[in-house]
């Protein structure tokens, strides 16, 4: 049963994207993203150690041949450092995708949305695929797209925190009127926050810390790939509206 | 040549170009990107891409991140 996710004509097979940060090691990073069938990785771009050369490679571990490499801005507070990371990752890499993050507050890492329009509007006349992390705001997924935002990805809460959807009515919304997909980035804290999100209708989650922090990140990385499979299945099902009162499942005919 | 490179100031690189400078460094170029003087040099430039004394040079590569 083919149902791929196609962002400007690149084929997603999976529709849970996952982090490589905060794991433990490479080998546990690997495991972790096997575990979990994802077949797109988030990767930071930092200063290679030019000292020490024997550290290893994170793609020494994950073959971007095999993988959909998706590198981000974190840490990036600017407009001018967000353009700056965008455009070395493209070189480091072997793609026009870019996880666009401009932070907007250190201690909620809530995005600046006016840094990342900007941004968004700049990298895509330089032909980037931009990905934007963003808020739950309607109105600004919109105004991302007319930027030429190839997909949204608004938060479910902040990042790492694990609250999973804290606004479904406006992730409704921006779903309601998305005309690009829509991919619920950061703060889902286990499986059943994951399968929420996709019976809302997005079109996938990305996450990391759910995964990376858990006791068992291998058993959580299998936990979140059903959860995502649970709860696209169950959108696409059509779920039963919601009642307030009981509706028999058995029938009345042929009681005694 | 002195080069600042990643933040640290090297004295003694020998490297007149990029692609030099990251054989000198033992650093293999298709899983890195690099900046001279904020601007980015492309791959197919590496080998041409000549450097002077002064520059600031970035040299990065992708690491675990969500």
């Amino acid at each position: 049963m083919e149902d791929s996710l196609i962002i400007r004509g690149i084929e997603f097979r999976s529709r849970l994207w996952v982090g490589t940060g905060k794991y433990k090691d490479f080998a546990e990073t690997k495991r972790a993203i096997e575990a979990s069938g994802a077949d797109v990785v988030t990767v930071a771009v930092r200063r290679t150690n030019i000292t020490d050369r024997k550290t290893e490679n994170l793609l020494d571990y994950l073959d971007p041949r095999q993988y959909k490499i998706l590198p981000n801005t974190a840490g990036c507070y600017t407009v001018e450092d967000a353009l700056r990371y965008s455009r070395l990752a493209r070189e480091a890499g072997v793609s026009d995708l870019i996880k666009l993050e401009v932070i907007g507050d250190e201690k909620t890492l809530f995005p600046d949305t006016i840094g990342l329009l900007q941004a968004t509007e700049i990298l895509a006349k330089e032909g980037f695929i931009v990905l934007p992390y963003t808020n739950d705001d309607p109105v600004m997924a919109k105004r991302l797209v007319d930027a030429g935002a190839a997909a949204v990805m608004p938060l479910a809460a902040p990042i790492g925190s694990g609250l999973g959807i804290r606004n479904p009515y406006n992730m409704k919304i921006i779903l309601e009127q998305a005309t690009v997909p829509i991919i619920v980035d950061a703060g889902v804290g286990t499986a059943s926050d994951v399968a929420v999100a996709m019976e809302l209708g997005c079109d996938a989650v990305l996450l990391n810390t759910a995964i990376a922090g858990a006791k068992d990140p291998i058993a959580m990385a299998e936990a979140m790939k059903y959860g995502v499979l649970a709860g696209r299945l169950a959108y696409k099902a059509g779920r039963i509206p919601k009642k307030l009162y009981a509706t028999a499942s058995s029938p009345v005919d042929g009681m005694l | 040549m002195r080069l600042t490179i990643n933040g640290e100031v090297m004295d003694t690189i020998r490297a007149a170009t990029v692609q030099e400078l990251l054989n000198e460094l033992k650093i293999v170029p298709a899983r890195v990107a690099v900046e001279v003087n904020l601007k980015v040099v492309r791959k197919a430039e590496y080998e041409t891409y000549r450097l002077s004394d002064g520059d600031t040079v970035e040299i990065v590569n992708f690491v675990g991140g969500g």
